[in-house]
């Protein structure tokens, strides 16, 4: 988990574009949108588009949209278990 | 009715240079297009995140807008709504259409297609400095400096807009040039007549 925690906060800064923003700088449990790293709408549809990228995951459902992008490890969490069930 | 309009402010920025008010006041002729901009956007020391999501055309004209307002600009004269923005170039958004038709091989980008329209540029100025006044975008083969100069005459004189940031924001593949110019009723130390001729001769530095 801690590598993939890893990964997904390099993956969303390239992604992203922020370019200020070190890895460090994100917290695992740090809201990604509105009051964590500030990201808007547009950064949703480019994390979706990074989970199909790099983990070849399709959102399935857009209501989960909030609670997946929560934070890197939701994200991460949501990734493990869609990979679990794949397996 | 011109004449009783100023340019009180120019900034250009073309060849890895920026000019303000006829100075060179930054120059990197080391880096690509990309590089350059974002030298200039570290030169300028301002903390906007925001910068690095734009696409080129909205990185050269949100620098040369920042560039052209400081010290030049005194925001509390005007309300929101007075202060408007009238651009033009000749490829529209092509640099970023190509761009964005690219990655809709694999997964079109969102991030891409948000800038897959010239007048972009005028919103992230705009968002920037919470201007509401009229804008327009306008596609031309060259800079015509006689359509801007009469159109934002128009535009101020009508009392539509107070003042008006103007000029060209030009931009495909690593060819590139902007030049924008603040037009405002009152004369101020450094600020020249707003005619055709005076636009031209900016333009050309």
């Amino acid at each position: 988990m801690d590598k993939l925690i890893s990964d997904l906060k390099s993956q969303i800064i390239a992604q992203l574009n922020l370019q200020d923003t070190k890895p460090e700088d994100i917290g695992d449990d740090q809201p990604l949108f509105v009051e964590g790293l500030g990201l808007d709408s547009i950064d949703a549809l480019e994390l979706i588009v990074l989970l199909q990228q790099h983990y070849k995951i399709k959102l399935s459902n857009a209501e989960d949209g909030p609670k997946v992008f929560y934070s890197v490890r939701t994200m991460a969490e949501y990734i493990t278990a869609h990979q679990a069930q794949n397996a | 009715m011109s004449n009783d309009l100023y340019i009180s402010a120019s900034c250009v920025i073309s060849d890895h240079v920026v000019f303000k008010d006829g100075q060179s006041i930054f120059e990197n002729k080391e880096s690509d297009l990309t590089g350059f901009l974002v030298s200039v956007y570290r030169h300028l020391n301002i903390q906007y995140p925001k910068f690095h999501k734009m696409d080129n055309l909205s990185k050269l004209g949100w620098l040369a807008n920042e560039v052209l307002l400081q010290d030049s600009f005194d925001a509390a004269k005007y309300k929101p709504e007075d202060t408007g923005i009238v651009l033009s170039n000749a490829s529209s958004s092509l640099d970023t259409d190509i761009k964005y038709l690219e990655t809709t091989k694999d997964i079109a980008s969102p991030a891409l297609f948000v800038y897959t329209l010239p007048n972009i540029v005028i919103g992230e100025i705009s968002i920037g400095h919470h201007f509401k006044g009229e804008n327009a975008f306008f596609i031309f083969n060259e800079f015509d400096a006689g359509f801007i100069q009469q159109y934002v005459s128009n535009l101020v004189n009508n009392d539509i807009l107070q003042c008006c940031i103007c000029g060209w924001v030009e931009l495909l593949n690593n060819e590139y040039k902007a030049a924008l110019f603040l037009i405002e009723k009152d004369k101020s130390t450094n600020s020249v007549i707003f005619t055709k001729e005076n636009l031209n001769k900016i333009y050309q530095l």
